[in-house]
């Protein structure tokens, strides 16, 4: 499978996914639980890959500069800071521990 | 959002209209400048810049691009199953978004297509909160058009960006991504059950990294989702229906 092939089938994939709504009849909403676990899929997936790109390179768990970041992100998102303004954030501090040479 | 506003005169027409094209701008505009974080990281994963533009036009959705991409970071192109299925998994709500958009949107088949593709958290936010048809309508296409163009450009700077910088973790970028996932998530943690799956979530994908392929932990945590939501553990049936409504904008 090249990269190609990735970004093509994926993105294919998602604009079926949006077009397959305009096809179900809005009957479908009124039962809570697939509208709720489609809501709890999207945190699930989300959250897991916070803990991956925190801790995991490749297959195995390393704690490294990424882990102060993105505790700084939790801190700076909890007093309402801007979605870009913390990422840069995370970023510089992720690069200044490691300009000391860990991680 | 009261009822009152949908019968009213020309005057409260426009005056609703009008704060519709507001919404959507300031809308399009913040999501704009998570393109350049895409951009960026999806080069540092090893995407040219034509795979990161591609994938801005076609698939259009912020969360399925920064799962694809965090995957691959992870795992390289052999973890591309486990990348295009979190991208997948990801766009599943914007399906479900599309069922409760589709009656505002109303008839044509072209119009209908361009409408399912623009169909994402933000658009459909936008129009579900307005208090009339026509200003849904405008709502739902001023944040489309926003959004497309913004995110569009500002991906195309931030891969431009992303290529010149050279290693990304000298800079920080690695950290960036998780940070930019935190940024998406945070908005949903406002229920006792979302808080759950979130933390069940991440703890099984991080022990599970030892032991499988990368980008396979991810999946296997969303199988919390499904326990979670079809027990509805953790929330009272009318409770989450509610929260669940007010958080995704519908009308009232």
């Amino acid at each position: 499978m090249t990269l190609w092939m990735i970004v093509i089938i994926a993105s294919l994939a998602c604009l079926s996914l949006k077009l397959a709504g305009y096809l179900v009849p809005s009957t479908v909403l009124e039962k809570p639980t697939p509208a709720r676990i489609s809501n709890l899929l999207t945190v699930a997936l989300l959250s897991a890959l916070v803990g991956v790109q925190t801790f995991a390179v490749g297959n195995h768990l390393e704690l490294d500069a990424r882990a102060p970041a993105v505790a700084v992100a939790v801190l700076l998102f909890a007093f309402r800071v801007p979605f870009v303004i913390v990422v840069i954030a995370a970023a510089v501090v992720a690069a200044l521990i490691r300009l000391t040479g860990w991680g | 959002m009261s009822e009152n506003d949908s019968n009213g005169g020309d005057v409260a027409d426009s005056r609703s209209s009008k704060n519709a094209r507001k919404a959507g701008l300031a809308v399009g505009l913040a999501a704009a400048a998570y393109g350049v974080s895409y951009g960026a990281l999806a080069v540092a994963a090893g995407l040219d810049v034509w795979q990161t533009c591609v994938m801005s036009l076609l698939m259009f959705t912020g969360g399925s691009q920064f799962a694809l991409v965090g995957v691959i970071t992870a795992g390289g192109v052999a973890a591309g199953p486990a990348a295009i299925a979190s991208a997948a998994i990801l766009g599943i709500r914007n399906g479900i978004y599309g069922v409760r958009v589709s009656p505002i949107i109303g008839a044509g088949f072209w119009r209908r297509i361009a409408a399912a593709w623009v169909t994402i958290d933000e658009t459909t936010a936008v129009s579900t909160n307005q208090p009339d048809l026509k200003s849904q309508r405008v709502g739902f296409w001023t944040t489309a058009a926003a959004t497309f163009i913004g995110w569009n450009l500002t991906t195309l700077i931030g891969a431009l960006i992303g290529d010149a910088m050279g290693d990304p973790k000298v800079w920080g970028l690695d950290a960036a991504a998780a940070a930019a996932f935190v940024g998406l998530l945070w908005p949903r943690l406002k229920q006792m059950q979302t808080v759950a799956v979130a933390s069940a979530a991440a703890v099984i994908a991080i022990i599970l990294t030892p032991v499988m392929m990368p980008g396979l932990p991810v999946l296997v945590a969303g199988v919390t989702a499904l326990i979670v939501g079809g027990f509805n553990w953790f929330g009272n049936k009318s409770a989450a229906t509610e929260e669940n409504l007010e958080a995704e904008g519908v009308p009232t």
